[in-house]
């Protein structure tokens, strides 16, 4: 647990220690705002709420998190920095732990100042916060989501452009899954348990689900399925890199 | 303290590390010699934990790296190849991460700091980041790392490339103040750090080891040793001379004014030679024993492979 801490905080300062994080937080606060206001119209949809806001996250953790995720483990192969953590006192879990933690805690606090929209909608109107926290926290689940399938990618790599790109593609479908097109197309020749399947799988429904307002257990089982399944995948990708 | 039991590695078709055994105890300097791609960097990634044998394997104090790999990396300091490292972060804060990993805590750790950037000269760098800084003082940080938790183990990967000829004594000299309580495994390319900080030596071509000896052993095996090397004026009477002598196998000129006399049997020729000489009434400007040549050795060895 220490260690796992020593390396969150690491990876933490690591943000802050160039010009990145303060870059990845306006380029996403000022993205949140123009989608919101332009594609989402929030403006004109005439009600107090962040549902316009919350709509577009999904598409719009597309590819800021793989941009965030690309350099996890890409950048340490590269390097060489993996065989330095690895020759150190540290388990692989805690490097995987630490080093996802410490990404999702970020997108976190990227999210997070995202506030002045909740201060709009309450300064404009009695908006539901209940839900507005609920949105918070799949959002955010969400994110780790991404986080985890693009560190998974990332640990596949020694090219971030290549876990950028491979990301952004394997979080899309993921997203789809649950679309009217997928559906029609799948139920055009899959039985009903996949059909089903094909619609659990879909982050767009799980969030949807949430930003309606309902923390439904189902979903954020999925989520934190989707987080343990693809680390574990993370920490085998690695310990296959120790043994070529 | 380190047992190397059969270690080999195998990259695809390829084996990069073939059936290596050695020894090491307290005290021992071991160099690691061999050409690029020899197999020595695959060793000590098998040994410090990071590639998993193919088969084979490394007993750190007993403790088998492949299934209690925490216990063997808290008792080795290694430096990778390369000495990577995180960029981005200073010398100070990358110490810092180091010995909070290596369990120090408060004081504790501020003092671990302190002492490993004064072993190896980076107290003015420590606020700076690693990416500005000079090839040199990179390897010097590579090597404040490996050091910090003052390990009974050390494994270096050329702990001295890239550092100019007064680091490079710095880091000699350091390394042979550390060796009589640490057993040090350094890998290196320049074949005089070996008879500058060596105890033992192993050569390993094409991932064997083909030579296991002292450096004075691998200094006897050198064609040099003991040869005779004479500054005489009249060149032609001289050879005709030394040419005679039994204990002589070979004259060569070496040089203008200069010859070499090899020995037959590798033992010390010098009196011989001189008495030789002055009996034939012919002058002598210098006379000079040689020690034998380790990139002789190295060179026979690794081509034999």
């Amino acid at each position: 647990m220490r260690t796992t801490l020593t390396i969150f905080r690491r990876e933490m300062a690591g943000y802050f220690a160039t010009p990145l994080a303060y870059i990845f937080i306006v380029i996403f606060l000022i993205l949140a705002g123009i989608l919101t206001i332009f594609v989402g119209n929030f403006v004109g949809q005439g009600h107090a709420g962040l549902q316009s806001f919350f709509g577009l996250h999904p598409w719009f953790y597309l590819f800021l998190i793989p941009a965030l995720s690309m350099r996890l483990w890409a950048e340490e192969r590269k390097t060489g920095t993996l065989e330095l953590t690895m020759t150190l006192p540290i388990r692989l879990r805690e490097a995987v732990v630490g080093k996802f933690a410490a990404a999702w805690c970020f997108a976190g606090i990227a999210l997070a100042l995202t506030f002045p929209f909740w201060i709009t909608v309450n300064y404009l109107g009695n908006p539901d916060n209940g839900v507005i926290l609920a949105s918070y926290v799949g959002s955010w689940l969400m994110a780790g989501s991404y986080l985890a399938v693009g560190a998974f990618i990332s640990a596949t790599t020694r090219n971030q452009v290549i876990a950028f790109v491979v990301t952004v593609t394997v979080c899309f479908f993921f997203v789809v899954m649950g679309s009217t097109i997928v559906i029609d197309f799948v139920s055009g020749w899959a039985n009903d348990e996949f059909l089903e399947f094909v619609r659990y799988i879909s982050i767009l429904n799980h969030f949807a689900g949430i930003s309606k307002g309902v923390l439904d257990l189902r979903s954020v089982l999925f989520f934190a399925s989707i987080i343990g399944l693809f680390l574990t995948l993370n920490a085998i990708v690695i310990d296959r890199v120790r043994s070529n | 303290m380190i047992e190397v039991k059969g270690l080999s590695k195998r990259f695809g078709d390829s084996l990069a590390v073939d059936d290596i055994s050695f020894r090491l105890s307290k005290g021992e300097v071991l160099g690691f010699l061999g050409p690029n791609g020899a197999g020595k960097s695959t060793t000590m990634k098998m040994i410090s934990g990071f590639l998993s044998p193919t088969s084979g394997t490394a007993l750190i104090n007993g403790d088998d790296v492949r299934n209690k790999p925490i216990e063997v990396k808290r008792a080795i300091g290694y430096l990778p190849e390369g000495a990577p490292m995180w960029a981005d972060m200073s010398v100070g804060g990358f110490l810092k991460f180091i010995s909070a990993v290596r369990g120090f805590k408060g004081d504790d750790a501020v003092k671990k700091v302190q002492k490993a950037a004064e072993l190896t000269q980076l107290n003015d760098v420590l606020m700076q980041p690693i990416e500005t800084l000079s090839k040199g003082f990179k390897r010097r940080v590579g090597l404040a790392q490996a050091m910090l938790h003052d390990p009974e183990i050390l494994i270096l990967d050329e702990p001295t490339d890239g550092l100019d000829p007064n680091q490079k004594h710095q880091v000699r000299k350091l390394i042979k103040k550390m060796a009589h309580k640490k057993a040090i495994i350094i890998s290196t390319h320049i074949l005089e750090e070996v008879e500058a900080v060596c105890t033992r030596a192993i050569i390993i071509a094409k991932g064997k080891l083909l030579t296991d000896a002292t450096p004075r052993e691998l200094l006897k095996k050198s064609r040099h040793y003991n040869a005779v090397s004479i500054a005489v004026p009249n060149i032609e009477k001289a050879q005709e001379v030394l040419e005679e002598l039994d204990s002589v196998r070979r004259v060569q000129l070496i040089g203008e004014n200069w010859l070499m006399a090899f020995p037959k049997n590798k033992e010390p020729i010098n009196e011989e030679v001189a008495q030789a000489l002055r009996s034939a009434r012919l002058k002598i400007n210098e006379i000079r024993t040689e020690g034998g040549r380790l990139d002789d050795v190295f060179r026979t060895i690794t081509r034999q492979s």
